[in-house]
């Protein structure tokens, strides 16, 4: 083990990771916007629809990345109609080539982890929605997705996880990020304890970064007063009781004069136990 | 073309045969890890979290690389002569030591699931430690771990795939070679796709059957 070596090749090799990182969080954007309208269709009572995007997930989930990559890369260019179409100066090149098979990738996993998601919303909340009149636009941006994101979470940091680890597969179709710099210098220098260690230790690097993030993510959703149903009622019961509390310090103002209902303080006995 | 599908059949071969392989090792070890991680020694412990931790987080493309190249410069070093390692043995080995990871946070969260009843019963009848995991722990733990057992072996299967770029001729090297000579690559890739979608399709049949045959009605 050379530490001289290792330290050269985490410099040259992060170069890549500006590479790895754009593949990565553009691929995470797209898959984003694509599988919530998806991942509602996948959830909906239509037989058609859930079934149309079943077959999606289901074929892009059941066969290796690295052949979906291929088949876009190599396969597309045997059609005419690709070649000859204004998406050609695109799809010659490898990086959108990559971003594209990751996106549809990444699209599948998060359509059916947010699918898991949105299965998972109490009905009770949905009914209550639509008992207020939200239209059905609202009852999903307000109610459902904010619920089923919370609840899919760490999964979906799992698929995060999961799109770093993948983009190190762009390196077959010769782009150069992490891995595919790291190919390269281990044919020039023939170590490759030293610069696979280091193509590690960048990997590892980013991934702990994304895990901190969903973790702190996590805490914050949790300590939100809307984190969950029980922290939600939790909530409203302390600030009722602040504002109750507020009222009764003043010594003046009512609080039944909000015209909300409001629960009588409980009177507390220090030091008596009053039952014996 | 006719010769291609012979060569197909081959890959087919090769594939299932390294998940296979590389799928028994690796649970093997994975429940290793997990007894290993669930003993009450700190330094295992923190070994086991250490392994887990870093394997679960490293692309499997870089981990076959490096079980591939290292291996070669290990042995290259070792005899004083250039020898290849063979693509089949290390793909093997790094396949098994990606799932062994993910397959020892699976079996460690079964086996805690298992009540600790169950352990000190079998304890108090007189059974030896082997006997214990062999009859009490593990078929109770498996009807837990199974789901996600499932969707970690085929995530193995698809991972098969990645040998491919150290040269093991499985069906993705097929395809490849192929798509190359015959000049038809969206074909052969698309071929390549269906064996695939066969072989996890194929799997997720048998697990379901699998969990279905092992579930306790009313449980």
């Amino acid at each position: 083990m050379d530490i001289d070596l290792i330290i050269e090749s985490i410099s040259v090799l992060a170069r890549g990771v500006f590479l790895t990182l754009s593949l990565t969080l553009l691929s995470l954007v797209i898959s984003f916007i694509l599988s919530v309208p998806l991942s509602l269709l996948r959830a909906s009572p239509n037989r058609a629809f859930a079934g149309s995007v079943l077959a999606y997930t289901y074929v892009f989930r059941g066969t290796p990345l690295l052949v979906q990559l291929f088949l876009v890369y190599y396969g597309l260019s045997q059609l005419a109609v690709v070649r000859q179409s204004i998406l050609w100066p695109l799809l010659r090149e490898p990086f959108w080539c990559a971003l594209a098979t990751f996106s549809l990738n990444s699209t599948a996993y998060t359509t059916e982890v947010f699918r898991a998601g949105i299965l998972a919303v109490p009905r009770g909340i949905v009914e209550a929605a639509q008992a207020l009149g939200l239209s059905r636009l609202m009852q999903i941006r307000l109610i459902t997705f904010p619920l089923a994101f919370r609840a899919v979470l760490p999964s979906y940091a799992n698929e995060v996880i999961g799109m770093v680890k993948a983009s190190s597969l762009a390196s077959t179709v010769t782009l150069l990020e992490i891995t595919g710099l790291a190919r390269r210098m281990v044919s020039e220098t023939f170590a490759p304890y030293e610069v696979f260690l280091a193509a590690g230790i960048l990997y590892l690097l980013l991934n702990f970064i994304v895990s901190a993030f969903f973790r702190m993510l996590e805490i914050h959703f949790a300590q939100s007063s809307t984190g969950n149903s029980k922290n939600a009622a939790a909530g409203s019961i302390t600030s009722r009781l602040r504002h109750l509390r507020r009222a009764m310090g003043d010594g003046q103002a009512n609080p039944y004069e909000t015209g909300q209902p409001t629960i009588h303080p409980p009177v507390i006995k220090k030091g008596k136990s009053a039952n014996v | 073309m006719l010769s291609f599908a012979l060569q197909f059949l081959n890959g087919l071969q090769i594939t299932v045969a390294l998940a296979l392989v590389s799928g028994m090792l690796g649970s093997l070890l994975g429940l290793f890890v997990a007894i290993v991680k669930l003993s009450k020694l700190r330094i295992s412990g923190f070994l086991g979290q250490a392994y887990t931790t870093i394997m679960r987080g490293l692309p499997e493309l870089l981990v076959i690389l490096v079980v591939y190249f290292g291996g070669t410069a290990a042995i290259t070093a070792l005899t004083g002569r250039y020898i290849e390692i063979n693509a089949f043995a290390a793909g093997v080995a790094a396949l098994m030591i990606v799932f062994g990871a993910y397959c020892a946070e699976i079996f460690r969260g079964a086996i805690m699931s298992v009540p600790q009843g169950q352990m000190e019963a079998a304890r108090s009848l007189g059974l030896k430690p082997w006997q214990i995991w062999l009859f009490v722990i593990l078929p109770q733990m498996m009807r837990v771990a199974l789901p996600a057992y499932g969707n970690l072996w085929i995530s193995l299967v698809k991972d098969t795939s990645l040998v491919s770029v150290i040269g093991l001729t499985d069906i993705m090297r097929v395809a490849f070679i192929g798509a190359g000579s015959m000049r038809a690559p969206l074909t052969f890739y698309l071929m390549a796709s269906a064996l695939y979608l066969a072989l996890t399709s194929l799997s997720l049949a048998s697990f379901r059957v699998l969990e279905r045959r092992i579930q306790i009605p009313g449980h």
